[in-house]
């Protein structure tokens, strides 16, 4: 049966089912829980993380298992690696992306690292998830979207989800993986609903969902970009033209086969990334399709990314800052050569 | 009660009249961002440093123009005590071009390099080596400028507390750390996150002089103030300075703040309140009138009044901002 859900309460659920299934699951980050041994403090008003997602988790499963950490990121992610890697199984919330730069080693050097440094001898089965995106006013060193420094790294997985129902299954299956997998969840996502299944479900993490089908072109798009696509491609309906649109879900692994085959197909590709331009998943998967798919190609493959600055704090900067379905359609004008598009 | 030290020279009447004013701004100022934030006009989100502002006057009291500081992301009160424009700083929370980063950093970025005001900070802990920097070019060029690094009590767990602190040491740099102990690390107590009873005791760890002060004292922290940074600009090095002291509005606006028992908030909202009791001492001193108080009471009211008038009435950046103190853009 399925109910609609906010983004924020499918990762709750998720977590909460993880952690009803495995005593092993616990969960640690900077007020999880919130007001860590003030005596006045019902666990019903604590805070249950700055934007609540993990609110009454601690009332279920106690403060042994939901866990307030000093804000030092270091020594928690890092703790985590090895709670991991000696028979926990952690979620461990680094609550901003933008905040990896406090503990990139522990995830970049020990988490990535253990399992094909040791021989195999070790597995890191840790979750972190973290928050990211642009769009929520918070200025450059809260909004950054980070996830292809993560896929740049061997030993992680990198998950991206765009709907509630897919954070749920993807969050289910980072839990219950044996690698380190890095869970993006945007914070202007939070409050989307969606319809959800109840019970424990997961959602394999490597396999791409194709969110709409179509024939004339191809448009990637990751996490709240989906959304953009979707929303440009009801509006190149109106032209007589259909877009196929593909949310690839984890960047590592990234699955090749469904973006190269819905390419062979439409014979055109559109990719949106609100991270910065360079070394992105946009760049990482327009190469892709360069590769194995240039046969394939009728016109230039088109990146829709934020600008190669920071996340600018004023509104008005920030909304030029995000892509928008205009700027799909003028994409999809130039690589159809049809200028009409852009007045749709 | 604080006793009064009629012995503390260089608390001259315009030293006084100073602090005052500039408590009075950084209170206003905020109660003014708190309403107007309330109201929804405000993008993103602030935090809040009313409560706290005799740490940031009582030091920044002894500071000059060539003097650094680096904030936090709790960050207009260190702006307004080290001398920050008010328009500028509230046209740069509204995201309006005039305000001091241009609309482009927001509350948790408003800086003003020339002022010697490093900018707020969105990373906990990001202070420390940036202050240990600025005071290591002060060291090198010689030029007999401070740093002063404000930082929250969260922040004293963080590798950057220990690592900055421990730099400023072994190099002799001319550092004060000023701990701004408000007893909550976001909804985290200091009790629970932290292994030390005083965070000035982790100085001992790193060979400096340690003190606590009662933060909400202007006189106190004041009065340490003078000892650690006339030390620094001597050349006998860093000092770690805890003031203890309280947040009278939440983490962020819009914090319900559960954690924090009602007594606790009476006390602090009232009797302990930082303004009142400095106003009870420099009255006592017979330092200013009340009559002089009142007027620098309404000057920063209009003052403020003014920043916002200013603040709405401002244009927001235009486009091409978006692409401007980049080095490079790819279009």
């Amino acid at each position: 049966m399925t109910r609609k859900l906010s983004f924020s309460q499918a990762v709750n659920e998720a977590m909460k089912l993880a952690m009803q299934r495995d005593e092993n699951v616990i969960l640690m980050g900077e007020d999880v829980a919130g007001g860590a041994a003030v005596d006045h403090l019902q666990d019903d008003e604590a805070w249950g993380g700055v934007m609540g997602v993990t609110k009454g988790l601690v009332q279920q499963f106690g403060r042994e298992r939901v866990i307030d950490t000093p804000i030092a990121e270091a020594g928690y992610i890092g703790a985590s690696v090895t709670a991991a890697a000696t028979g926990l199984r952690p979620i461990a919330e680094l609550m901003f992306n933008d905040f990896i730069g406090s503990c990139l080693d522990e995830v970049m050097n020990q988490a990535a690292k253990l399992r094909y440094m040791f021989g195999g001898k070790a597995k890191v089965p840790l979750t972190i998830r973290t928050m990211h995106g642009a769009g929520f006013r918070a200025a450059a060193q809260h909004s950054q979207s980070l996830y292809a420094l993560f896929t740049h790294i061997p030993g992680l997985k990198v998950v991206v989800p765009s709907t509630p129902a897919d954070a749920k299954g993807l969050l289910l299956s980072a839990v219950f993986d044996d690698d380190p997998v890095i869970f993006f969840e945007d914070k202007t996502l939070y409050n989307v609903k969606g319809e959800v299944e109840d019970g424990f479900y997961s959602i394999p993490i490597g396999k791409a969902d194709v969110k709409r089908k179509g024939t004339d072109l191809t448009i990637v798009a990751i996490g709240k970009q989906v959304h953009t696509a979707l929303k440009a491609a009801e509006m190149l309906t109106k032209k007589g033209i259909e877009a196929e649109v593909i949310d690839p879900r984890s960047l590592s692994p990234l699955d090749e086969e469904t973006i190269l085959t819905s390419v062979a197909k439409t014979n055109r590709l559109i990719v949106i990334d609100e991270a910065t331009p360079r070394c992105s998943a946009a760049t990482d998967i327009s190469a892709l399709v360069a590769d194995k798919g240039f046969d394939n190609l009728d016109a230039p493959i088109k990146m829709i990314t934020g600008p190669h600055c920071p996340v600018p704090f004023s509104p008005v900067l920030e909304d030029l800052y995000l892509p928008t379905p205009e700027k799909v359609l003028q994409a999809v004008a130039e690589i159809i050569g049809d200028e009409t598009i852009v007045a749709v | 009660m604080t006793v009064v030290r009629s012995e503390l020279k260089s608390l001259t009447r315009e030293k006084a009249k100073w602090m005052y004013e500039k408590m009075c701004e950084i209170r206003r100022f905020e109660d003014k961002v708190h309403d107007i934030f309330s109201k929804g006009v405000l993008p993103g989100f602030v935090h809040l440093y009313a409560g706290e502002e005799a740490v940031a006057v009582g030091i920044c009291a002894h500071l000059n123009g060539k003097d650094y500081i680096t904030s936090t992301h709790r960050g207009h009160g260190h702006c307004i005590a080290k001398g920050c424009d008010l328009d500028g700083m509230m046209a740069e929370i509204y995201g309006k071009a005039t305000g001091l980063c241009k609309g482009k950093g927001g509350s948790m970025h408003i800086a003003d390099v020339e002022k010697g005001m490093l900018g707020a900070n969105g990373i906990v802990g990001g202070g420390f080596p940036l202050a240990v920097g600025a005071a290591l070019t002060a060291k090198i060029k010689k030029s007999g400028a401070v740093a002063v690094c404000f930082f929250g009590d969260g922040a004293n767990n963080h590798g950057t507390f220990h690592e900055g602190i421990n730099l400023a040491a072994i190099w002799n740099l001319p550092v004060i750390f000023v701990a701004e102990n408000n007893g909550f690390a976001e909804a985290t107590p200091f009790t629970y996150a932290s292994s030390c009873t005083n965070i000035s005791d982790r100085a001992a760890a790193y060979n400096i002089p340690g003190v606590a002060v009662d933060g909400k004292d202007a006189i106190a922290v004041f009065e340490a103030a003078e000892h650690a940074i006339e030390r620094a600009r001597n050349g006998r090095g860093p000092t770690l300075i805890e003031c203890k002291t309280f947040r009278n509005y939440g983490h962020f606006e819009g914090d319900a703040q559960t954690y924090k028992s009602s007594q606790e908030k009476e006390k602090h909202l009232n009797d302990l309140d930082a303004i009142s009791r400095f106003k009870e001492h420099i009255l006592s001193m017979r330092l200013l009138s009340e009559r002089e108080l009142n007027d620098i009471e309404e000057k920063v009211e209009a003052a403020v009044e003014n920043a916002v008038e200013f603040a709405e009435k401002s244009p927001y950046p235009d486009e091409k901002e978006l692409l401007t103190d980049v080095y490079v853009t790819y279009q």
